[in-house]
């Protein structure tokens, strides 16, 4: 039998932007949480928290002001999540995300009502609404195109400042790039151990001696992003100082160090607010008890372990994050069978152009929720009336081409936390 | 506009050009083989890869039957390296027609191609993952060959002895004058650049294509387009070539391909060569008919499809065909009066070397070279450019070269920098524009389960680092080689590799913007309302 004390008031299912930011903004209402799931979204995220950036996608317009991108996303596809929520709401749930992120280390930079344009590894531009503070003077030198060295080291694959400069060299003269060795250690380089060894202050004096003779002439200095893993604003901040230059981070490509920054904010930010996390974990089954509530196997074998809650938020994002199955004839939902809105058969999930401008029909399958984010289920009616569904699972939108990822999973956190504490 | 001369202009670099390059150059004539795109990337780079021993043909076509028992023992003999030796089952399962099973030895027999009868015990023995329906099964001679080193090799060889190649080389009209081609003319249509040829003569061997090269010069060829789609596994299922013992069907052929599995093939009919490409109903119609024969096919990962075009030649056009092969067509276009061009077409992998043996003896009668064929028992060395194709080979050489400052660019298939840099440099002729496509094609890159996701952007960083791109151009190719690959990722995408493609479009669009327009002056987030 269960004890009382053992009942928790909510359970998230997720470990990406919305289950983390839903375990967040319930334990922040009081609520007694427990958190499950494996490495989702957050963990391959570049670090950029994007609101909304491209409406319609088949025209490729991108949008200045993610607000009116929003409002002109609702009126056109009713249906799209954001219809869900009030602009301010939307706007205070990534405020409160991010004076989260802040409160533990990892500040968070942007305009109110204006996206900002930032390098990305491959050389392109993207909008976002959110940057990391250490990736901030990036926007500012691309903006001002001022004099800005790329530093990129030997055995740091996928990460080219020559790249960079070719592709950029029409629109910003003044950007060059040096490959320099890294201080310690040879052959093959990640970001994490990178990340590592620049903690030390005495790698950081070294790595800007290299760098200096490169960067008389300019006033920027770029590097990709290996600053430091749990605070990388000190170590940008000792470059800064050792070189009298505007240093900043570019993302790299996953597995990158911005997926663990957040992880690690979350791991030690949510216990510490009381939120108990099984992490790496999956929902294995789910019944419902005669009182209504849920009671959840996490885990298998030995380390399976039963959970308890009144209520739950689905947040397990889509195929990455296996909140979604494909299987051979159709898109199914694992953890309840809730029905999933889908093409009608395979041949219809994709384009026939992988970058088609429409996007792939399969990226708008997902759960119907009401306008309280519950699940529709079989019936057409809520599934349950003590669960709610957050985040990429959610139908009816394309995040990767809208460029509405973090903040769609953000705001449908908090808008089901609200619900739920209604 | 630039202007090349030659005295044979070979259109098409699959295995029949690349091997008549051969042919000619051990003849002493001078060569320059133009392909359209890259080497294979037609039918000869989309078929199962499949040596036939003839038994699939001795009851339908026993010519064909009988020539595949004679080039299949040649090449083994001459071109070792690019085959594996597996042998082949035929077996047949509970329900398939009785009487073509018990017919089965005796048509061998006829046909001279050994095939010994097995008890379904040994077959089961051999083959574990075959039927427990099974009801006969006979082992023939089948093999596997590496299509991708073949035509690599035969190109390699006929370059040390003096031929030439151009790639991304499309034929977009000849200069007629005088019941002859005058020059050709080309549209490299990655770069936008002209040429032209002047040859004295000129042989089309665009496989598929063959009937629309042979209308630019007046010439008319009817040619059936018949598209095949196969499927790529995970893991290398079985040992052998395991053949369905049926009358010649769809999915019936399951072929190992180094440390994968290749099934196949489906039969559409598509209105232009241009059309191939595998589908979601042909991925899953495989699927449903090849289960009879190894049921694990049901469940089993794949990791790609992929498709190539079967030029079938309508009957009563084919000219002089018939005299050498019911298999392939061999056309003097003298017939169209137009004298100093030649047609090859048809025909199959297994017997590209006698199409190209029977081609340049054409060439060679009408240029008056008396010179005789030796691609019968002249070996065919393995070449450089052809080696990084073998899988396994990258993480070999990888491990016994260790080089302190090499890394790996592609992790499926643990291809390194090193790697990489040594086959750009032995393409010899074969730089420009296209570079990550053409070492996708000369090598294992984007054939694992990433499909090219992650390696990609990886060696387009590199290419970038070398100088070997500039400016826009390398994220172009990204572009085009992510969405080639897509063509045979996107029939195969549920269970994991929806997962990974999933990945891999949150990378690529959800990260790094690149279904966007990026060639705008835009930084300042200013253009939009």
């Amino acid at each position: 039998m269960t004890k009382n004390d053992d009942i928790y008031d909510v359970m998230v299912i997720g470990a990406g932007f919305a289950g983390m930011a839903a375990a967040l903004f319930a334990s922040a209402q009081g609520l007694k949480v427990v958190q499950t799931g494996a490495t989702g979204g957050i963990d391959f995220s570049t670090g950029f928290i994007d609101l909304m950036g491209v409406h319609p996608i088949a025209e490729g317009k991108r949008w200045k002001n993610p607000w009116s991108a929003i409002e002109a996303v609702v009126q056109d596809c009713p249906n799209h999540p954001y219809g869900l929520l009030s602009c301010d709401e939307i706007f205070e749930s990534v405020a409160l995300f991010t004076r989260f992120l802040a409160e533990q280390g990892l500040e968070y930079i942007g305009h109110t009502d204006r996206n900002t344009c930032s390098l990305t590894p491959a050389g392109t531009i993207k909008r976002t609404y959110r940057v990391p503070k250490t990736a901030w003077n990036g926007s500012v030198a691309l903006g001002k195109k001022a004099p800005t060295l790329i530093v990129d080291f030997y055995g740091l694959k996928g990460f080219s400042g020559v790249q960079l400069v070719e592709t950029q060299k029409h629109h910003w003269p003044e950007l060059k790039t040096v490959r320099i060795q890294f201080p310690s250690g040879r052959g093959e380089l990640y970001p994490e151990h990178m990340a590592w060894a620049l903690a030390d202050p005495a790698v950081q004096e070294k790595m800007i001696a290299a760098i200096m003779p490169h960067a008389v002439d300019v006033e920027y200095i770029g590097f990709p992003a290996v600053l430091g893993l749990n605070d990388p604003q000190k170590v940008v901040d000792h470059l800064a100082a050792l070189s009298g230059k505007k240093i900043f981070e570019i993302p790299t490509m996953p597995p990158s160090i911005a997926g663990p920054r957040l992880r690690a904010v979350f791991d030690r930010g949510l216990p510490a607010q009381g939120v108990r996390t099984h992490s790496q974990k999956l929902v294995t089954s789910v019944k419902e008890l005669d009182s209504g509530m849920f009671e959840f196997s996490v885990g298998t074998g030995a380390a399976m372990l039963p959970v308890v809650a009144k209520k739950a938020i689905l947040a397990t994002g889509r195929f990455f994050g296996k909140g979604l199955r494909a299987e051979r004839k159709k898109l199914v939902e694992p953890v309840f069978d809730l029905p999933v809105v889908q093409p009608e058969t395979r041949e219809q999930w994709h384009e026939q152009d992988f970058f088609a401008p429409q996007g792939h029909p399969v990226n708008s399958a997902g759960i119907e929720v009401d306008e309280r984010l519950r699940p529709i289920g079989q019936s057409g009616r809520p599934a349950y009336d003590n669960l709610y569904a957050a985040g990429a699972i959610l139908a009816h939108h394309d995040w990767m081409r809208m460029k509405c990822g973090a903040g769609l999973a953000i705001a449908t956190a908090y808008k089901a936390v609200k619900e739920l504490t209604r | 506009m630039k202007s090349f001369q030659t005295r044979v202009l070979i259109l098409g670099g699959g295995a029949t050009g690349t091997g008549l390059a051969r042919d000619l150059a051990l003849r002493g004539v001078s060569c320059l083989l133009a392909e359209r795109r890259d080497i294979n990337a037609g039918a000869s780079g989309g078929n199962h890869g499949l040596l036939h021993s003839g038994a699939r043909y001795v009851a339908s076509d026993m010519e064909a039957a009988v020539e595949c028992r004679e080039e299949g023992a040649i090449l083994k003999a001459v071109a070792p390296q690019c085959i594996e030796d597996t042998g082949g089952l035929f077996v047949a399962v509970e329900g398939d027609d009785e009487q073509y099973v018990a017919d089965f030895e005796g048509m061998c027999k006829k046909s001279l191609i050994p095939a010994r009868q097995l008890d379904l015990g040994e077959a089961r023995e051999l083959e574990p993952l075959l039927s427990e329906k099974l009801i006969s099964a006979y082992a023939v001679e089948d093999g596997a060959v590496d299509p991708f080193m073949l035509s690599l090799d035969n190109m390699a060889h006929a370059m040390t002895h003096g031929a030439q190649s151009i790639r991304n080389a499309k034929v977009v009209g000849f200069s007629m004058g005088d019941g002859r081609i005058q020059r050709a003319l080309f549209l490299d249509e990655t770069s936008g650049e002209s040429f032209e040829v002047e040859a004295d003569l000129i042989v089309n061997a665009t496989g598929a294509w063959a009937g629309l090269i042979a209308a630019l010069a007046g010439a008319e060829i009817h040619i059936l387009y018949s598209s095949g789609s196969l499927l790529v596994t995970q893991d290398r299922l079985t040992k052998r070539v395991i053949n369905r013992l049926r009358k010649a069907s769809d999915s019936d052929i399951l072929v190992p391909g180094g440390t994968v599995s290749v099934l196949g093939t489906t039969s559409v009919t598509i209105d232009s060569p241009d059309d191939c490409r595998p589908t979601v109903a042909e991925t899953d119609q495989i699927i449903e008919d090849a289960q009879a024969m190894i049921p694990v096919l049901a469940t089993t990962r794949y990791i790609r499809a992929y498709a190539g075009v079967r030029p079938l030649v309508l009957s009563g056009e084919s000219g002089d065909a018939r005299s050498v092969s019911r298999g392939f067509s061999l056309i003097d276009h003298a017939r169209d009066n137009v004298d100093n061009f030649i047609t090859i077409t048809g025909g199959k992998l297994t017997t590209y070397r006698l199409m190209a043996e029977k081609t340049a003896d054409m060439v060679c009668r009408k240029l008056g070279v008396k010179a005789p064929c030796l691609t019968r028992t002249e070996s065919l060395p393995a070449s450089t450019m052809g080696r990084w194709t073998e899988p396994g080979l990258a993480p070999k050489s990888w491990v016994r070269n260790r080089d302190e400052d090499d890394l790996i660019l592609c992790e499926c298939e643990m291809v390194s920098r090193n790697s990489i840099d040594s086959i750009i440099e032995n393409m010899p002729g074969m730089r420009g524009n296209s570079m990550l496509k053409a070492i996708g094609m000369r090598s294992r890159v984007g054939k694992g389960p990433c499909q090219g996701g992650f390696c990609g952007l990886r060696i387009t960083g590199h290419l970038y680092d070398q100088g070997h791109v500039s400016e826009a151009q390398g994220l172009m190719e990204l572009k085009t080689f992510v969405g080639r690959r897509w063509r045979g990722f996107s029939p195969v995408l549920w269970g994991l590799p929806m997962v990974q493609a999933d990945l891999q479009e949150a990378l690529y669009c959800g990260a790094l913007d690149m279904e966007l327009d990026h060639n705008t002056d835009d930084f300042t987030c200013e253009d939009d309302e």
